[in-house]
This record gives structure tokens, sequence and C-alpha cells, in this order.
């Protein structure tokens, strides 16, 4: 192929030269992507098992923490939020597919929004609990902790706390490189680098998103809505 | 989304219908609102393996139709497969080893 023929055909162009074929760099590329994932679950995975081993030595702490630290009502309203943001993210590949530019990059510009409504609604619930001195661990506020002991809490209920900012502080960094990459992502199908044959990149960070979306899945039942 | 290579070795996406993916979103919203609702009634023992089960339910829609797994390679669906099966096992030992102690002086 000639350096004029690579220009002229970009969905070709993108072909490196140890694959046979598209499909084959395609496939290859997304069969990376999966056991990526795989280390993330993993990694999650960990701090599940440890929250779930935990849970069933001191259920009350874990009870008392999401009854009292939490806030049911924002952890429903940013697992609608994050629900739909997977939906764009699903229907911008869709676009995509459809060799809808226009489209596609208006369902990444939600995507974008919704992974952003969810940080807002992580920080203000972040904040508070800063501001209570309700912190992880050892950094629970002495004072703070006399007090919740004093309402009826476990004496270990820091415990929880650290927990929730462990699995939900990972979670949120997940958030934040997503919406980075999903920025990349929609900046590349406006110069119109993605088509229905070539849209690899796009996939990819669309798994990586659902990811995401997976993890808080369960987070939202395991930490706000404990019994 | 795989194994659909054209003659010329193109890659052709597997396009899911817009409409499936509207009633997998809407689904998922409903088990949302269900396991809000299910998490107000005590169901005693049952009140993790409910929330669990609905939040796997969820997983397995997100899985099999946003991240296109239904119709990928089967190769994919054994990786991600595997890792979730070496999660339970990990899950497993953990859970016998710390259910099957003995209290001493009523710490773990």
């Amino acid at each position: 192929m000639s350096i004029a023929d690579h220009h002229a055909d970009p969905e070709n162009a993108h072909v490196a030269h140890h694959f046979e074929n598209a499909e084959h760099q395609y496939a290859t590329a997304k069969e990376g992507m999966w056991a990526f994932l795989c280390t993330e679950i993993l990694m999650f995975g960990g701090l599940f098992v440890a929250y779930l081993i935990y849970h069933h030595a001191y259920p009350l702490t874990f009870k008392w923490g999401s009854d009292n630290f939490l806030n049911w009502k924002l952890g429903a309203a940013n697992t609608v939020v994050l629900l739909t943001s997977s939906l764009t993210m699903a229907l911008g590949i869709y676009y995509v597919q459809h060799r809808n530019a226009k489209k596609a990059v208006m369902n990444l510009w939600i995507t974008l929004l919704c992974g952003a409504i969810f940080m807002v609604i992580k920080g203000f619930e972040y904040s508070h609990k800063f501001h209570e001195g309700w912190l992880p661990g050892s950094w629970f506020k002495p004072e703070a902790l006399a007090k919740q002991i004093s309402l009826g809490a476990p004496e270990n209920i820091p415990l929880y706390t650290s927990f929730y900012f462990m699995m939900s502080g990972l979670h949120a960094l997940h958030v934040l490189f997503g919406m980075g990459a999903i920025f990349w992502v929609l900046l590349r199908t406006r110069k119109g680098e993605f088509g229905p044959h070539y849209y690899t990149p796009v996939e990819n960070v669309g798994l990586f998103w659902h990811l995401v979306d997976l993890v808080w899945i369960y987070l939202f039942p395991l930490l706000y809505l404990v019994g | 989304m795989a194994a659909h290579a054209s003659a010329d070795g193109k890659h052709v996406p597997h396009i899911i219908p817009l409409g499936t993916y509207m009633k997998v979103f809407w689904t998922l919203i409903a088990l949302t609102v269900v396991t809000v609702a299910a998490s107000r009634v005590d169901f005693g023992m049952l009140n993790g393996v409910i929330a669990f089960g609905i939040a796997s339910v969820k997983a397995g829609l997100v899985m099999a139709i946003f991240m296109h797994l239904k119709y990928d390679n089967m190769l994919n669906r054994v990786i991600i497969g595997s890792a979730i099966f070496f999660l339970i096992v990990f899950y497993l030992f953990c859970w016998m080893d710390e259910a099957s102690r003995v209290v001493i002086e009523g710490v773990l």
C-alpha cells in the first residue's frame, strides 16, 4: 500500500503489519481490554472480599455506618446518573457504528456530563463527612467518635469509614480516569477518525466505563443499603 | 461483535438495535428501584443475598448488552468468567476460614 493509498482510506490505514486484517486487529485489541478488565475486577475484588468478611464479622458496624453516615437518596441518584451514562456511552458506540459522528459526539458529551454530576454529588458527600470528622480508620476525629459511641455506635465504627472511603474513593478515581478517556475518544470522533469498520478505541473506552458502572452497581447496595 | 469480518478482512460491527439498549436501560432503572424497595423490608438473613442477587442481574445485563458480550468472541466470555470464578473461590476460602474460627477472648 503506497503512502497515497494510506491516506486515501483512513479505515484501512489502521491495520498494523503484524495483524492479518482489521478484524484480527480489532479482536486482539478487545481481548487485551478484557484481560485488563479482569485485573480491575480482581483489584476491586480484594476490597469486596475484605468487605464481605468484615461485614460478616461486624454486621452492626456496617449497619450503623450505612444508616447514619450515608444518605441512600444520594447513592440512588448517583446510581441513576451512572446507568444513564452507561446508556449514552453505548449509544455513542452505536452512532459511530452508524457513521453518525454528530450524534455519537453528543452522546459522549452527555456521558461526560453524567460523570461530572456523579463526581459533584460524591464531592458533597465527602465534604460532609470531612466536616463531621467521619474519616477513615485512625483519622476518625476522636470527638466525633466519642459522639457516635454515645449515640450507640459500635466502637469500631471507623472500620466502616475505612471501607467507605477506600472503595468509593478507588471507584471515584476510575470515574475521573474514564472521563479523561471519554474526552479523548470524543475529540477523535469529532475529527472523523472512526467509522463502522474502525472504532476500537471508542469500544474499549466504553468497556472501561461500563466496568466503572458495574463496580458501582455492587457498591451502592453494599455501602448505602446494608442491613 | 466479532467474527463478522467481510471477505477483505474489514471489521463489520454487529450492531445491537437502539430499542434493545433502551429496554436494558429501563430494566436497570427498574431494578435499582427494586433494590431500594427491597432494602426497606427486612428479610433477615436474606437481605444481603437479595441485594447481591439483584446487583448481579444488573451486572449481567450490562455485560451482555452494553459491553456486547452476548455477541462477542467466546474467548472474551471465558476471560471474564474466569476472573469472576476465581473471585468467588477467593471469597469462599476466606469465608470458610473466618466462619470456622473459634472466638478466643471475644476478639476475632
